[in-house]
């Protein structure tokens, strides 16, 4: 697919020319809208920057819908746990957007701990003219009034305004993974390593437990929750992966506990291909809905599946991300890329899957086609506007001119977060500290 | 034996990825840990089965003195007390050597020098019978002239302990380290 290349640095441009980057601007999570019309990045800083697409204009035509920085806030802080003595991070795991209702948009954002809604909303008028108050806000003395007025609107400067509207707190032990916006749009859960929690959007002070998988004993832990999500259409229907690599699909009409699955999705584990590390590899680090709620994708280590909700014995789809890195797993091991977790997003029409992979690499697979393409996330490689050049990574024996060996591969560079717009061939890619944002080529 | 040695070091790094993820920043991370927890057993499995493979064909004598008690959890232990993180071996390793594996004497002394130096690696070590949680009588299991570093708390009140500790501290608590005291491998993961 030929694309276009718009690249958007969130940090300062004084670390342009080196090649660390501050941690705090580290984006840890990326999503659009359910139009498309915004984007939200979260970063280890706990900051939240909410992109606005252009509005098409005909003098500008080249400029086709670029997205700029709309707003800024601080949607976590770090905090202490006294009775713990733990520090909890402020860095924002996950992003979920509202489906818009009226003129504000809303957010969910999460760190480990708590989750909290924000409502962003335009101010373009201001109040003016108060008797009590002058305009800068100082109060005026009240010997000094002669005469009633009424306040009047009055233009001013659009300001974007974010304000927390709902705190989601205390309700997990461990940390916070997902959330996920139900259908109904009016609940939503949260996930953490052994218990679902299901809330109501009013309400912050209660919450209900709905799957709950901590052992009595904790030495027989085996597996931990690692994802889950709302079906996109039944609001009764949720999956949540695990850490062994198997998906369980829950029906929450079948009992207030959904402990028991409704399906259970695994695929036997291949012994020709057992190591050491086959537990970790095989642990799923994203569960997705299709949009049409048919099929499931789970992504683990080395390959992204894709199920059939109605078969649940094997994938029916499996696509090699990065094989090439099966025999390097020690070392992998050794540098902790090994437990890296990657996202994993489907295109608006569920035809096309991507991923994220090393050296800021990413893949996409066509389900029709079968074909796949690995497309690199780097400013050196491309230039803006230019159409980026398909990368491949050279296996074993001659390498060709543009490949790159394996053992030439950046793991400091990694792709684990992408987002695509929900119905435009437009996405989303976060490189450490930089966002890019690829377009479908126009002619 | 390649299998072995890698085996070796990939517990060592487990241990050594398990210690350093307590400093980190947001407390532990139940997944990681129960990830490292599991790649740790899965080596000492293949370390613990190639062992066994070389002392039936050696035909050694002394091997039924591996103890339950794996040293893993000293260095937990240790490496919360103090910065060290070389742990001493006091359960044998039947097979001294990698290259020689099967021709070592009956001998304890000269086998035991050659242990101590493995010694100062972190090495667990492999119970037969894993699943019982008795120890075996303290002479069998730690040769003499291996220094004991292990605390004196008998393994009952250890896991009293823990469990009291795990009751009142849900997770990723860090006093719970000064409650590891010798914990069998299968209870790393309730440390955190």
């Amino acid at each position: 697919m030929d694309e276009d290349t718009d690249t958007r640095k969130i940090n300062s441009s004084f670390l342009r020319d080196h090649n660390y980057a501050t941690e705090a601007d580290i984006i840890s999570t990326v999503e659009f809208n359910h139009t498309g019309e915004l984007l939200a990045t979260g970063d280890k800083g706990g900051r939240v920057v909410v992109f606005q697409r252009e509005q098409e204009s005909k003098n500008q035509p080249h400029r086709r819908g670029e997205y700029n920085v709309y707003s800024t806030f601080q949607s976590h802080e770090p905090e202490f746990d006294y009775l713990k003595s733990l520090e909890i991070e402020e860095k924002i795991n996950k992003i979920r957007w509202l489906p818009q209702q009226n003129a504000a948009y809303f957010l969910l954002s999460t760190n480990d701990k708590t989750v909290k809604l924000w409502k962003i909303n335009e101010r373009d008028k201001r109040p003016e003219g108060y008797n009590l108050k002058d305009d800068d806000g100082r109060i005026r003395d009240p010997t000094t009034i002669t005469a009633l007025r009424v306040p009047v609107l009055r233009p001013m400067d659009l300001m974007v305004e974010a304000v927390p509207r709902r705190v989601f707190s205390n309700a997990h032990t461990y940390h916070i993974n997902s959330i996920s916006v139900n259908s109904d749009y009016e609940t939503y859960m949260s996930t953490d390593d052994l218990r679902i929690n299901l809330w109501n959007l009013e309400i912050t002070n209660r919450s209900f437990n709905i799957v709950d998988i901590k052992p009595a004993n904790m030495e027989e832990l085996t597996e931990v929750i690692t994802a889950a999500e709302f079906h996109p259409n039944h609001c009764n229907t949720f999956v949540y992966s695990s850490s062994k690599g198997s998906i369980r699909l829950c029906d929450m009409r079948a009992s207030a506990l959904c402990d028991t699955h409704s399906k259970f999705f695994e695929e036997p584990e291949d012994p020709s291909n057992r190591s050491f590390f086959s537990e970790i590899i095989s642990s799923i680090s994203d569960v997705k809905f299709s949009h049409s709620g048919r099929y499931l994708m789970t992504r683990d280590y080395l390959t992204v599946k894709v199920w059939d909700l109605n078969m649940e014995s094997k994938p029916l789809e499996t696509y090699l991300v990065h094989d090439y890195l099966r025999s390097k797993l020690c070392s992998l091991y050794e540098n902790d890329c090994i437990f890296d977790k990657f996202e994993c997003v489907w295109n608006g029409s569920d035809s096309v899957i991507m991923t994220g992979s090393y050296n800021n690499f990413f893949r996409m697979f066509d389900r029709n086609t079968k074909r796949d393409v690995t497309l690199e996330a780097s400013r050196e490689n491309s230039k803006p506007r230019a159409v980026l050049k398909p990368r491949k990574v050279c296996v074993g024996g001659k390498r060709r001119k543009d490949e790159i060996s394996v053992d030439s591969l950046d793991f400091s560079k990694k792709i684990l977060h992408t987002a695509w717009h929900p119905s435009e061939n437009i996405i989303a890619v976060a490189a450490t500290n930089n966002l890019y944002i690829f377009q479908d080529k126009v002619n | 034996m390649d299998v072995s040695a890698e085996a070796k070091r990939i517990m060592i790094q487990a241990l050594g990825k398990l210690y350093s993820s307590r400093s980190q920043r947001g407390g532990l991370r139940l997944h990681r840990s129960l990830l490292l927890t599991l790649v740790m057993k899965s080596a000492r499995d293949i370390y613990h089965n190639a062992h066994m493979a070389c002392e039936s064909e050696g035909k050694i004598s002394t091997t039924s003195s591996v103890p339950q008690q794996l040293p893993m959890e000293e260095e937990m232990d240790r490496s919360g007390s103090k910065t060290q993180t070389s742990v001493s071996d006091r359960e044998p390793i039947a097979a001294p050597g990698e290259d020689m594996p099967c021709e070592v004497e009956s001998k304890p002394t000269p086998a035991g020098c050659k242990r101590s130096e493995q010694n100062k690696e972190n090495i667990t070590s492999l119970g037969p019978d894993r699943h019982s949680r008795k120890r075996r009588g303290k002479t069998a299991a730690e040769p003499d002239f291996l220094p004991s570093k292990r605390p004196k708390m008998e393994v009952g009140e250890e896991r009293q302990t823990v469990r009291s500790t795990l009751r009142s501290n849900s997770t990723n608590c860090n006093r719970t380290e000064n409650a590891l005291t010798p914990l069998p491998l299968s209870q790393a993961i309730a440390a955190f």
